[in-house]
């Protein structure tokens, strides 16, 4: 016991001694969860809107007042012609393009239909089908507002029959993004730091040769490796803690379920992540290596833990991979934690697996740890 | 000459030698583009939801059917009573409950109109927004085939024109962000971490006393970089061309130009960082930290930056990464030439130089 307090306080000296890293360590990644958690919105707003209005009539003026009167749309220019805004497109200075025809108000009234040209930049095309919807929708009001405007003798014989739907966003009613992003961006930087930084401590040390110099000493092997865990599982739960104590402050995130909670989770997580660090750095030689090959899997796990795209949307064989992603796990359970009050009944599956991940993350890692050269 | 040829033997020697690294530098870009061609998806479907129905007449069965049917949803559970809709939700087994109220069908005949509740989990506004639009969308459709015999009278439709990516793929957005997040790791990432690993083993010393010059050390270092990026943006738009069909509109020579300068912009960030960092861990926190995260989140690789609150895209402008997927997108997807991107392309070349003389500065050839 006495030689695992001393391995800590070494490496807690060892940590605290390197002025370069100790603001990589905090101050960094928190001022990160502040600014990306800002970045990572996938609402669609301010939509870069030009239009080419052919007609110069009462009713396409209506219509393009209706655009302009959206919160979505940001009505930039009235070109002249279409050549003119196929190429602003080209250049990315306008991303939809309404084209009201020549006549739009005359063969409207005459033929009562008529048809618009809308041009968007499906580039990215999760936000052009969402750009769509909304042109659409004010379309459709625009159709509604006709009705009233132009038929003065209505039929009112045929009462049309409506299916009305009442949207209810429970646990975010205002839809707000933040709430969503920030337990998500707290998991990958907790995440990061502790397997980047256990990934490559030891591998330092063989590269120095300083390991050696610890294999020939008394210490057990179970006693280097828990007194070389410990500081960093530590680090990752007072990342935990700042982590919080900024969502709760600047971004005012709910957190209805139980902080308990979310620290016996945490702190069973932590473990599977030290697990995977040293389990990478027993196969390495180099920091460099260890470095890629963390890094390697965490880009993968990262983008396969519904963190930023949703784990339904993918095909089924991604899917039953993503139950080996211990991110998936952590940000389900912050998220369902956080911001839902799951309770421990509610997350036991995910606490159960991440249990299992870390008795054998870390047996591995033990085993495949060697005093020898 | 000779001596500065022997140096970069060595440091393809270095590398070569060391086949794991090899091994996820180009397993790497391969794992990524095929994810996100093929598994990762930043569109919503698949979506399981639950089930409410008061009334269980003939209508809500057909308005269910409208939605199992839908390629965007599968009803996972139907519940009875309003309680179970909160258990559900805390389990995260379903994102959304669809709740029919009582006398569904008689309500429509009698009073013409009739409730139906979409209540959605909205820890993830996006899906919910997105779930309750669907829904909305399924129901108009069936709407408009009850009221057959009432004709709306007047109508305009919009004829929508999806241009650059008719089929909406996602991988079209995500092939220019991956390219550039492997370039921007093999070549930043790569060589700061090489340099210091130098400073820190020792052998930096040695190669000051040799009679290379620093400027030769420093070339020689990043030239193993250069063309290894070179091959994965190779290894990349092959996989793209082929793999997932995504055309190349403009020119291939312009894109290969416009990658090199964008190497070159990154490995002159890379030589950056490490003349400031003392340890190769020091300089992997700052090219992980410092780098990638906003290469990823603030590039517009996967989130729109127009979006974003006003300081963020002020902030965007001072990130390479972002200049340069406008630029693979014009290329790529839009099929334009350089008279459409030469202002990005001059920023993208401002900033190179900046950094290069920013590193030449800071470049120590004596130790401390």
């Amino acid at each position: 016991m006495k030689t695992i307090l001393y391995i800590i306080q070494k490496e807690f000296k060892q940590i605290f001694r390197n002025k370069g890293m100790l603001p990589i360590i905090f101050v960094l990644p928190l001022l990160q969860l502040v600014i990306l958690s800002n970045a990572a919105t996938f609402e669609v707003k301010n939509i870069k809107f030009g239009y080419i209005d052919n007609d110069h009539s009462s009713t396409s003026r209506a219509l393009i007042e209706q655009f302009n009167a959206s919160t979505y749309f940001n009505v930039l220019t009235d070109f002249p012609s279409e050549a003119l805004a196929s190429s602003e497109m080209l250049k990315g200075k306008v991303d939809v393009i309404l084209e009201i025809p020549q006549y739009f108000e005359r063969d409207l009234q005459k033929e009562k239909h008529n048809s618009l040209g809308v041009t968007i930049n499906a580039i990215d095309g999760a936000a052009a089908g969402v750009e769509n919807v909304y042109v659409t929708q004010i379309i459709q009001r625009f159709n509604q507002d006709l009705k009233v405007d132009l038929i003065q003798i209505s039929d009112k014989h045929v009462q049309p029959t409506n299916i009305k739907t009442i949207p209810l966003f429970w646990y975010n009613e205002t839809l707000n993004y933040k709430t969503f992003m920030v337990p998500g961006i707290l998991v990958l930087l907790v995440t990061m730091i502790t397997l980047f930084l256990s990934g490559m401590n030891i591998v330092r040390e063989k590269e120095i040769g300083t390991l050696e110099q610890i294999n020939v000493t008394p210490i057990k092997k179970s006693q280097f490796i828990i007194g070389k865990l410990f500081p960093f599982w530590v680090i990752g739960m007072g990342l935990l803690t700042i982590g919080l104590i900024i969502a709760k402050l600047i971004f005012n995130v709910p957190m209805i379920g139980s902080l308990p909670l979310m620290y016996l989770y945490t702190s069973i997580y932590i473990l599977v992540v030290l697990g995977i660090g040293l389990f990478i750095s027993n196969f390495t030689d180099t920091q460099q290596q260890a470095m890629f090959i963390a890094w390697f899997f965490m880009v993968i796990f990262i983008l396969m833990s519904g963190l930023f795209t949703p784990i339904e949307s993918m095909p089924k064989w991604a899917q039953i991979f993503t139950e080996i992603n211990p991110i998936k796990y952590f940000v389900e359970v912050m998220r369902m934690v956080m911001l839902k009050g799951s309770g421990f009944i509610d997350i036991l599956p995910q606490l159960l697996k991440t249990l299992l991940y870390a008795f054998i993350m870390n047996g591995l890692a033990v085993w495949s740890y060697k005093k020898t050269i | 000459m000779k001596r500065f040829i022997g140096f970069i033997k060595k440091e393809f020697y270095h590398i070569f030698r060391d086949k794991r690294s090899l091994f996820i530098l180009f397993g790497m870009p391969i794992a990524q583009i095929l994810l996100f061609g093929f598994a990762i998806t930043n569109e919503i479907n698949n979506v399981d939801i639950a089930i409410l129905d008061h009334s269980k007449d003939a209508t809500t069965e057909e308005i269910i059917n409208k939605i199992a049917a839908s390629e965007y949803f599968s009803i996972k559970q139907i519940i009875d009573k309003e309680s179970d809709i909160e258990t559900t939700f805390k389990k995260g087994k379903v994102k959304a409950v669809l709740n029919f109220e009582k006398d569904f069908s008689k309500n429509l005949i009698k009073n013409h109109i009739a409730t139906i509740q979409i209540i959605t989990d909205a820890t993830d506004p996006n899906t919910a927004n997105t779930i309750s639009n669907f829904v909305n969308a399924i129901l108009q459709k069936y709407q408009k085939q009850l009221n057959k015999e009432v004709t709306i009278i007047y109508q305009v439709v919009p004829e929508t024109r999806m241009v650059y990516n008719p089929e909406l793929k996602s991988v079209y957005m995500f092939v220019p962000g991956v390219m550039t997040i492997i370039l921007m790791l093999v070549s930043a990432m790569m060589t700061s971490i090489s340099i210091t690993r130098e400073k820190e083993l020792g052998t930096m010393e040695i190669l000051l006393v040799s009679p290379l010059k620093p400027i030769q050390v420093i070339i020689g270092k990043v030239f193993p970089y250069i063309f290894l990026s070179i091959i994965n943006a190779v290894i990349i738009v092959v996989l793209s061309i082929f793999v997932f069909k995504m055309p190349v509109q403009g020119s291939l020579f312009l894109l290969a130009l416009e990658s090199v300068l964008f190497i070159i912009s990154a490995l002159a960030l890379g030589i950056l960082i490490s003349t400031i960092s003392a340890t190769q861990q020091t300089a992997m926190m700052i090219s992980l930290m410092g780098l990638m995260l906003p290469v990823i989140l603030l590039s517009g690789f996967i989130f729109p930056i127009s979006s974003m609150p006003l300081p963020l895209q002020i902030i965007s402008n001072i990130i390479p990464a972002k200049w340069f997927i406008i630029i693979i997108k014009g290329i790529m997807l839009k099929g334009v030439g350089l008279q459409f991107i030469w202002k990005e392309t001059l920023i993208l070349l401002g900033m190179t130089v900046f950094f290069i003389t920013l590193s030449v500065k800071k470049y120590k050839i004596r130790l401390e």
